[in-house]
């Protein structure tokens, strides 16, 4: 309760997202302990209103105060940050769907600090209150859209708020589910009769029932009051028509109530859509059971059922979408074959969700369909303006289909259903959120196509406004089809007052035989106050940071094929790039010149071709040869040696072989160029010698070489400790960056911005999964070391490990990091591998020490992590080194670590743009 | 398959790319100052390496072989004693430390043949083994200036590289960068676009239309490789050769021939791993298990022949190794169409390979 009556109170309020206007002005107050209602169509401004009330999105312009305080400011957000409650729109989007029922519920509590016991306590109560204690287990991506509300219910009632905040809860839930749905509303209020809610609704009939409605349209306020002084003063009966009553006058313009003429007689035999005992199977589950419906020529017939009860998949088996496992789908009498291009031509298909080209204007959608159904070029200019007429599209024509308000957006979509005349149009509830207005239109272009083009139309839809205009309709029920007949005969034959009423008889009828328990007893829930702690706002809380890593976790688990990869991909990374990388140059290839042929140009070659290093290849015939030799990478060293050299060599008269290597890879010309040279002289010494005896080489000195921490300079000993560096960066990233970007595209990022967690808590909570897989990775990777490739670590053990811990750190810090400020999925992972796998495996010391570095590489090499932990895992590995003598790799590892977690926290953001 | 189809849809794929600002910056860098960095910071083969000197004898003769390691082959060597050595050693400060002995030069003078010892950090492999000959070989050379001794045998060896006369690793390290760029990003390109396409269900709705699997991966192949060959092209041209100044010796139309039929492969390969992950997160494990041994152990960052024989034989499975083979012939070596027939021949029959398994699994994937 607030002292003043009201919870809310705007004085001007606007958003603009980039230069569509989603608020316009708005100023408003809205009463306390009532049911408000946003009332009005898709993309009116309802959910950004909602969204800047629950302070998940920031406040651009204007004033606004919630529950008696100023919303921008941080420090009030975050004192009333407990008291709200907000359910984002959309089936589920705040939910976790890997997640059971009962841990989603747990994960809010958490949030929210509760005590162990006081959790377990109200997630029994809310779950037994809502009947979804039986299904406590179930991961929430298995449950109904109705079973998803009600546990978008439980989550947002857990903490126990005063401002329940709901975005039409009930859109795309069946009339039984949405009429639970609202009795459960009932009971709570009754138990905390101090409560307010805000719900908005695109189902004008479930406004009726409450205290207070707010009616929007593009982005303004129409009119505000209770629902029976909104009928008053617009003169109308029902709020349907008040809504149209209330538009401005051009919105409103040519519109008239929609007559739907009776079906020409003539075609009703012929039967163009037919499904016979249609049953579809995904895995074990069975989407579709033994369906079966005829639909005539021209016949307008309707699916009516809540999300998931399998109207999108019958509609998806009839244009060969997905294959029946039992029965026949026929288009005209032909069985739906997928791979039959010419049914497709046919059929016209929109589906659920808006799914054309965002990234193609409205002109550019309808030209790329045209074409793919081979229509004739000449044709397709002509037809497009035809439709772009028809559906009053031309103003729009160069325009980005998101730049457009839903009802244009469908009315595009079926212009390029329709764009190649299709005799049968399968539209998948083409008029969700659309406004009413909108919604006549678009049926006046169905009935037209119906009664004068002969266009057979098979339609799904939530209204029952709409199903009463069908020819036929079928109510349709977990799979199976419960009724089909005419609109009156279901009603009539139900006995019912309504469609509503009459599909809903049908449900409970359905439920009963499956005994299913509609609504056996009901706990009440009790009016108690949650305990949550509601101060000590703005303090970091590790309970809070805890239960962020307890999700991550969860979800973590629950995805065995990731957690697989990540372990079997390190353990085949390591093996391959153990044995793979190697620095020993050897085997290479050469070929000679002889022209002496001669016993001392003999002892000349086998000097080379004697060495492991060589492999002597069949002679070279001239110059020419070692020309295409070389250049077909047949050799990498050709030598030469001149007509008269061993005659040359006897008389002391200079002479000179002549050597060409291959330059094209500097480390192997390298490498060759010393081996050669080495040759040489060992040949020349051996000379010497013969000619000279022993004297020749006294007077000289020896170099002694020692070849330290791997003294036959193997590559595998030396690779092995710095293939681990470069592993544990890659795969701890790559697992890390998808978290936070993932949250965003799914939308559940929603729960940061509407609870009392700060971005700190999430980001590290986020990591610490992530870190302990990480360092198991790393266990896994020395025990791999040690038992399988026989490198054994000299130094300290601890040293390592801790070097490994900061490391991983440092690995998922950049990893979230990324994640922080990209946007999409893809985005996250192509910068990670930018960012991840060219520094650390060219800049990271793992072949060329960061020393030998130059330019923009060096400076790279210098502050990412892997050259350091290449350092202390070498020096522990090779060099029996501790702490002691690798404190200095340490310290720049650990003064990395706050830099980006303190990067992260900036680009995370509390609330939305 | 109807061509105008394929290219309709291609038309289609690359105005979604050009709408999508972040990834177009992310494919120009690669393509840039990605390789602009690669090519700058690659060492010569023995670069900056660093030798501290245990100078006991302090004759003229130790002095002169101290000053004898210049830059750009060795940091200006530090004088440390011998309790220092191993601590910088074990630190990594050092990579080689010689150590002149007492009376290095009276004994040589007298014929006693002192002993030098150079320590080699052998952890660091690539280091290890040119460098020790270059001190040799400057230790040598210092030796005999200073005591005047000629050889007795006057057999000189002329060694020429070819190609790379210089060794700049710069060439190389440019070459290598253009190459993983070409890999990674077609990659990504084709496997992460397919499965956002599935996310947000725009694939479904080609599938009603009279298009074929076939036609819709042929399309993304395109367009990505497209993508791919002209930003190669391009950075090839005005990064490489411009900017960097690296020499192209063959003919560039052959290699991009060899990058077209490269991209063919790696596109399909893309869209072959977003068919077997189901998600974005197990795609992005994916691409690592597959990325990095195509980076590492394709003969592009160290030689072919070197590594374990069934290494590469398997190798010869991937499209990088016989990539990277006629990408070093033709801008290095100038090779022909007569020399590379075999690598173009091996990337067809590998790309149609990886082509025909992808669009096997693609048309599974789309049910």
């Amino acid at each position: 309760m607030t002292a003043s009556g009201r919870v809310v109170r705007t004085e001007g309020l606007s958003l603009l997202y980039g230069k569509v206007r989603a608020l316009d002005d708005v100023s408003i107050d809205l009463p306390a302990g009532c049911i408000v209602g946003l009332i009005g169509p898709d993309g009116v401004g309802k959910s950004s209103l909602l969204a800047l009330i629950a302070g998940a999105r920031r406040i651009q312009q204007g004033q606004l105060d919630v529950l008696e305080g100023d919303m921008r400011r941080a420090g009030h957000r975050a004192r009333i940050c407990p008291r709200i409650a907000y359910m984002p729109q959309g089936l589920g989007r705040n939910l976790y769907p890997t997640l059971s029922v009962r841990e989603n519920v747990e994960f809010f509590g958490r949030l929210f600090g509760e005590s162990r016991e006081e959790r377990e306590r109200r997630i029994a109560d809310l779950l037994e209150a809502t009947d979804l204690a039986p299904f406590a287990e179930r991961p929430a991506a298995n449950l109904s859209g109705g079973m998803k509300q009600k546990l978008g219910l439980c989550c947002a009632l857990i903490h126990d708020p005063d401002l329940l905040i709901l975005d039409e809860p009930t859109t795309g839930v069946d009339p039984l589910s949405r009429r639970e749905f609202w009795a459960l509303i009932a009971r709570i209020r009754a138990a905390r009769p101090g409560m307010s809610l805000i719900v908005a609704s695109a189902y004008l009939e479930e406004a009726s029932e409450f205290d207070h409605l707010v009616a929007m349209d593009d982005g303004r306020v129409l009119a505000a009051g209770s629902p029976s002084e909104i009928l008053n003063r617009t003169g109308t009966a029902s709020l349907d028509e008040a809504f149209i009553e209330l538009l401005p006058e051009e919105r409103r313009a040519g519109h008239h109530d929609l007559i739907v003429p009776p079906r020409d007689p003539a075609g009703r035999g012929d039967c163009v859509v037919e499904a016979e005992n249609l049953t579809v199977r995904f895995g074990d589950f069975a989407a579709v059971k033994g369906v079966s419906f005829r639909i005539g020529k021209g016949e307008i017939f309707g699916f009516l059922g809540s999300n998931g009860c399998g109207k999108t998949t019958t509609m998806k088996a009839l244009t060969g979408l997905v294959e029946p496992a039992e029965g026949t789908t026929r288009i005209d009498g032909k069985t739906v074959d997928a791979r039959d291009m010419a049914t497709r031509k046919r059929i016209g298909y929109m589906t659920q969700s808006f799914s054309l080209y965002s990234e193609l204007t409205v002109r550019q959608n309808l030209d790329l369909h045209a074409r793919l159904f081979d229509m004739a070029p000449a044709g397709i200019a002509p037809r497009i303006a035809e439709l772009a007429e028809r559906f009053d599209l031309e103003a729009v024509l160069d325009s980005l289909p998101l730049q457009l308000p839903l009802g244009i957006r469908q009315r595009l979509s079926l212009a390029v259903a329709l764009i190649h005349r299709p005799e049968v149009l399968i539209l998948d509830e083409p008029t969700s959120g659309v406004d009413p207005v909108a919604r006549d239109i678009f049926w006046q272009a169905l009935v037209d196509l119906s009664r004068k083009d002969g266009v057979t139309i098979f339609i799904s839809t939530h209204y029952m406004s709409e199903a009463m205009r069908c020819d036929r309709i079928s109510l349709m029920h977990e799979g199976r089809v419960l009724v089909s007949d005419t609109p009156e005969a279901i009603r009539e034959g139900a006995g019912a007052a309504t469609l509503d009423d009459a599909f809903i008889h049908h449900l409970e009828r359905a439920q009963g035989e499956n005994g299913t328990p509609a609504a056996a007893h009901r706990v009440d829930l009790v009016a108690e106050a949650s305990s949550a702690p509601r101060r000590r706002h703005g303090r970091v809380s590790l309970a809070r940071l805890l239960s962020f890593s307890w999700r991550e976790s969860l979800e973590l688990r629950r995805d065995p094929i990731r957690l697989t990869l990540a372990s079997v991909g390190s353990v085949i990374l390591m093996i391959v790039l153990g044995y793979g990388i190697s620095m020993d140059v050897e085997d290479l290839k050469f070929a000679v010149l002889d022209y002496d042929q001669t016993i001392a140009s003999q002892s000349y070659v086998n000097d080379l071709a004697g060495s492991r290093y060589f492999d002597e290849q069949p002679p070279l015939i001239d110059h020419a040869d070692i020309d295409q030799r070389m250049r077909a990478g047949e050799i990498s060293l050709a030598l030469e040696i001149p007509p008269g050299f061993a005659a040359d060599v006897e008389r002391g008269r200079p002479v000179e072989i002549g050597a060409w290597f291959d330059g094209a890879m500097p480390m192997r010309a390298d490498t060759v160029r010393g081996y050669v040279q080495g040759m040489h002289v060992h040949w020349l010494t051996d000379q010497l010698r013969q000619v000279y005896g022993e004297d020749a080489v006294t007077g000289s000195y020896s170099l002694e070489m020692r070849y330290r921490y791997n003294p036959d300079v193997e590559s595998l000993a030396a690779m092995v400790p710095a293939v681990i560096p470069l592993l544990l960066m890659l795969i701890p990233a790559m697992l890390a960056v998808l978290s936070v970007a993932r949250e965003k595209e799914t939308g559940s990022i929603v729960n940061l911005y509407v609870t009392p967690a700060l971005r700190l808590e999430f980001l590290l909570g986020k990591q610490v999964p992530y870190i302990v897989l990480g360092f198991l990775n790393f266990l896994l990777l020395l025990a791999l070391a040690v038992f399988v490739f026989g490198v054994p670590v000299k130094g300290s053990l601890l040293a390592l490990s801790a070097g490994a811990l900061v490391y991983v750190i440092l690995a998922t810090g950049l990893g979230l990091l990324i994640s922080a400020f990209t946007r999409s999925q893809v985005a996250a992972l192509f910068f990670t591998a930018l960012a991840t796998l060219i520094p650390a495996t060219q800049y990271g010391g793992i072949i060329d020490p960061v020393s030998s570095l130059e330019g923009m590489g060096r400076g790279i090499g210098e502050v990412f992590p892997t050259s350091h932990f290449v350092t202390i895992s070498r020096g522990v590995f090779a060099k029996a080194l501790d702490f002691g003598d690798l404190a200095a790799s340490f310290v720049p590892m650990l003064l990395l670590v706050p830099v980006l977690v303190a990067l992260g926290t900036i680009f995370v953001r509390k609330q939305e743009a | 398959m109807r061509p105008r189809h394929v290219l309709y849809l291609a038309v289609k794929e690359l105005r979604g790319l050009v709408r999508d600002p972040l990834l177009l910056a992310l494919v120009f860098y690669a393509f840039t100052l990605d390789i602009y960095s690669h090519a700058t910071a690659m060492p010569e083969t023995l670069n900056r390496a660093t030798i501290g000197i245990v100078d006991e004898d302090a004759s003229p003769l130790s002095r002169r072989i101290a000053d004898a390691f210049l830059s750009p082959y060795f940091v200006t060597p530090d004088q440390i004693d011998m309790a220092e050595m191993d601590a910088r050693m074990d630190a990594g400060i050092d990579t080689f430390s010689l150590v002149i002995p007492p009376d290095f030069q009276s004994d040589l003078v007298a014929g006693a043949r002192p002993e030098l010892q150079l320590n080699v950090d052998a952890t660091r492999v690539s280091q290890a083994f040119t460098g020790a000959g270059y001190v040799q070989a400057i230790v040598d050379q210092e030796v005999t200036g200073w005591t005047g001794r000629q050889a007795a045998v006057p057999v000189d060896l002329a060694l020429r590289a070819r190609f790379n006369p210089a060794l700049d690793p710069g060439w190389f390290g440019a070459l290598t960068a253009v190459i993983s760029a070409v890999t990674m990003l077609s990659i990504i390109l084709s496997g992460a676009a397919l499965i956002r396409e599935r996310e947000h269900g725009t694939v479904e709705h080609l599938l009603v239309m009279p298009v074929s699997a076939a036609e819709i991966m042929t399309s993304k192949v395109l367009s990505m490789g497209g993508v791919v060959l002209v930003a190669a092209g391009l950075s090839l041209t005005f990064m490489v050769q411009g900017v960097l100044g690296v020499p192209v010796a063959g003919s560039l139309t052959l290699f991009l021939v060899g990058v077209a039929l490269h991209l063919f492969a790696t596109t399909s390969l893309g869209i072959l791993l977003a068919t077997i992950s189901g998600s974005m997160p197990q795609f992005a494990m994916l691409l690592l298990l597959v990325l990095l041994p195509l980076e590492i152990l394709s003969g592009g960052m160290t030689p072919r022949e070197s590594m374990p024989e069934a290494v590469q034989y398997i190798m010869l499975a991937a499209p990088n190794t016989h990539f990277i083979a006629l990408a070093q012939a033709v801008l290095f070596r100038g090779a022909g169409l007569a020399v590379v027939w075999p690598q173009l021949l091996a990337l067809a029959v590998i790309g149609s390979v990886m082509f025909a398994f992808a669009l096997r699994r693609f048309r599974g994937f789309l049910r």
